[in-house]
């Protein structure tokens, strides 16, 4: 019997094969990057020389923090997956569902349509911070109409109804934006709702780790309460956690999450519902297995769909949520048909 | 000792009450169980003994305290609660389940003495060969019974200068007649240590009969009578209680009801 089980086994093959993906995404794609050109812009890059090669380049400026990106975001859906699986203690849940995301895509396509009538001008990063308002406000407007009138606390399925309701309107909003755009207008729209990783730079790989860190960091650490919420509210009440406080963190670290990775890669679906089921039927539901290696396994996933994303229809790309659905579909559905994984 | 003070609980505009006054002293050592018909108030006491709802009137201490001064956190390492019906939402082994008992004692991760006592509760009611099972794959008993190791592991250990606290919402539903014997001689077992104070509600009045050191009877919110078993399980209060003759059977000091 383990009573206390070490999950590093599936940690340290998880981290390995991410090295292995991560490296594979960084060679491969319309012009394919050596191992030696990596090598040598690195050595370049750190002894601060200015005459990289045009392959030097595109692995320095492109491919690398595609790469990261690729990582941070893959993160961020599967550990936002996990926490509000287990805080809505139902398993079909997705990480956008309390409206986060469709939020944000309604401020992109707000920025899409109606961007040049708007004042507001922040170069670059006017879409990240239009789609991030967009999926805060959302998530706020949830919590706030889910709260019940009689007690003030939002209730797990006021809270589900709710998110869904909200989810249909603002993605409503996003299909009259598109109805009433010019042409090129609208297939941004849609280009950004099927999520895209095209726009890597090194600033987002800097907001994004940021927020992915201490978001994971934070939520590694309701692990142990997150579990005692399988057995229900009032048993984790009398198992010591402050259901209030814990629901309203767990919740502000998964709209953070979600909002800054969907703000710059627009919507990527699957991920969050797909990977935690992944570890669970691997080796259970203790949330901080989960937590710490759907991290991991997020951006292996992600990074593994955006290299098909690059490769399939090379030159061109495809949108990366077209990917993790069409390939992360079949194989949820056979997974979940295995026999001894049920609820 | 626990003690509940005039507690008096209403819902709705009408103010129903769903305790009325009650006031019962419940002491260590001794098995406190609380028995009557449906819709009595059992389950509504055991909520607020449990600090789940807040009487408008009354209050309720564990010790010296009140209960309203004690945080959910402190409170889960002196009292552990086993309620009814838990199910999963997710499947964990039952190792998983039963420490979860231990998790009020340690932050990160679970200390030798927190593994120990999750293995000697579990070897205590003989779940300790299904340790690596999914627990959503047991039957309804063996689920009982992983609560049981669960919720004892949690008092496991003496408290210095304190009390431990075990409340039972009904704890033997689900099981067959020999582990509902088992368990109600492992907890009189337990109660040798003076510290522990038990509150169970059962509904079979011969287990109440056999095991129960204090009774105490609910009747329309309010408490119909309270005391030793031969004091209370007499046939005036049962009829009163459950509008039913009993036959009571006398053999030495045990007591058993028939009814017809």
């Amino acid at each position: 019997m383990q009573l206390q089980k070490t999950y590093k086994g599936i940690f340290f093959i998880l981290l390995l094969l991410l090295v292995i993906i991560s490296l594979l995404s960084i060679r491969y794609g319309a012009v394919s990057v050596s191992l030696n050109e990596i090598f040598s812009a690195l050595k370049k890059y750190f002894s601060l020389q200015n005459d990289m090669t045009l392959n030097e380049r595109i692995f320095m400026d492109i491919r690398l923090p595609r790469a990261i990106l690729c990582v941070l975001v893959g993160a961020s859906l599967a550990v936002g997956g996990v926490l509000m699986q287990a805080l809505f203690r139902n398993p079909i849940v997705e990480p956008g569902l309390v409206g986060t995301s469709s939020g944000a895509a309604f401020g992109a396509a707000l920025y899409f349509v109606l961007g040049a009538v708007f004042k507001f001008d922040a170069g670059e990063w006017t879409l990240p911070i239009t789609a991030c308002v967009g999926g805060i406000l959302s998530t706020f407007l949830v919590l706030i109409l889910s709260r019940s009138k009689q007690s003030g606390k939002s209730s797990i399925v006021a809270l589900l109804l709710i998110g869904i309701a909200i989810n249909a309107l603002f993605m409503s909003g996003v299909g009259f934006l598109s109805y009433i755009a010019r042409d090129p207008q609208a297939r941004s729209i849609t280009f950004w709702g099927l999520g895209t990783l095209s726009g890597a730079n090194w600033h987002s790989v800097i907001i994004v780790g940021i927020s992915t860190i201490v978001c994971i960091t934070a939520a590694m650490r309701y692990a142990k309460q997150l579990n005692t919420l399988m057995l229900g509210e009032d048993e984790a009440q009398f198992l010591g956690v402050n259901i209030k406080q814990m629901k309203r963190n767990v919740l502000l670290i998964n709209v953070l999450l979600i909002a800054v990775a969907t703000a710059f890669v627009g919507i990527i679906s699957f991920v969050g519902l797909i990977v935690p089921h992944l570890l669970r039927m691997l080796n259970g539901s203790d949330n901080k297995f989960l937590i710490r290696n759907s991290a991991i396994l997020g951006g292996i996933l992600l990074s593994m769909a955006d290299l098909m994303a690059r490769m399939l229809l090379r030159p061109a790309e495809l949108p990366i949520g077209i990917i993790t659905s069409i390939v992360g579909v079949p194989v949820f559905i056979i997974l979940l048909r295995k026999k001894d994984y049920f609820f | 000792m626990l003690l509940v003070k005039n507690v008096t609980y209403y819902i709705g505009s009408e103010k129903k009450k769903l305790l009325n006054n009650i006031s019962v002293e419940f002491s260590p050592g001794k098995l406190n169980l609380i028995i009557g018909p449906n819709g009595a108030g059992k389950s509504t006491l055991i909520k607020a003994i449990c600090g789940q709802i807040h009487p408008q009137q009354g209050d309720i201490f564990y010790g010296e305290k009140n209960i309203n001064k004690i945080s959910v956190a402190n409170m889960a390492k002196i009292r552990s609660v086993l309620s009814q019906n838990i199910e999963l939402s997710f499947p964990l082994t039952v190792t998983e389940v039963v420490m979860m008992g231990r998790y009020p004692h340690f932050t990160a991760n679970p200390t030798e003495k927190d593994i120990i006592a999750c293995k000697e509760a579990m070897k205590l009611f003989d779940v300790l060969s299904m340790a690596d099972r999914n627990f959503m794959t047991l039957s309804g008993g063996e689920k009982q019974r992983v609560h049981f190791a669960r919720v004892l592991s949690q008092i496991w250990y003496p408290i210095k200068d304190n009390y431990r606290y075990l409340i039972l919402d009904e704890p033997l539903t689900f099981l067959d007649v020999h582990y509902q014997f088992d368990f109600m001689y492992k907890i009189q077992r337990l109660l040798k240590n003076n510290d522990i104070i038990v509150i169970g509600v059962v509904h079979d009045l011969n287990l109440a009969a056999k095991f129960g050191d204090q009774i105490t009877v609910l009747k329309n919110a309010s408490i119909l009578t309270n005391g030793t078993k031969e004091a209370v399980l007499t046939k005036e209060h049962i009829q009163l209680a459950y509008q039913l003759e009993p036959i009571i059977h006398k053999e030495g000091e045990k007591i058993f009801l028939f009814f017809d």
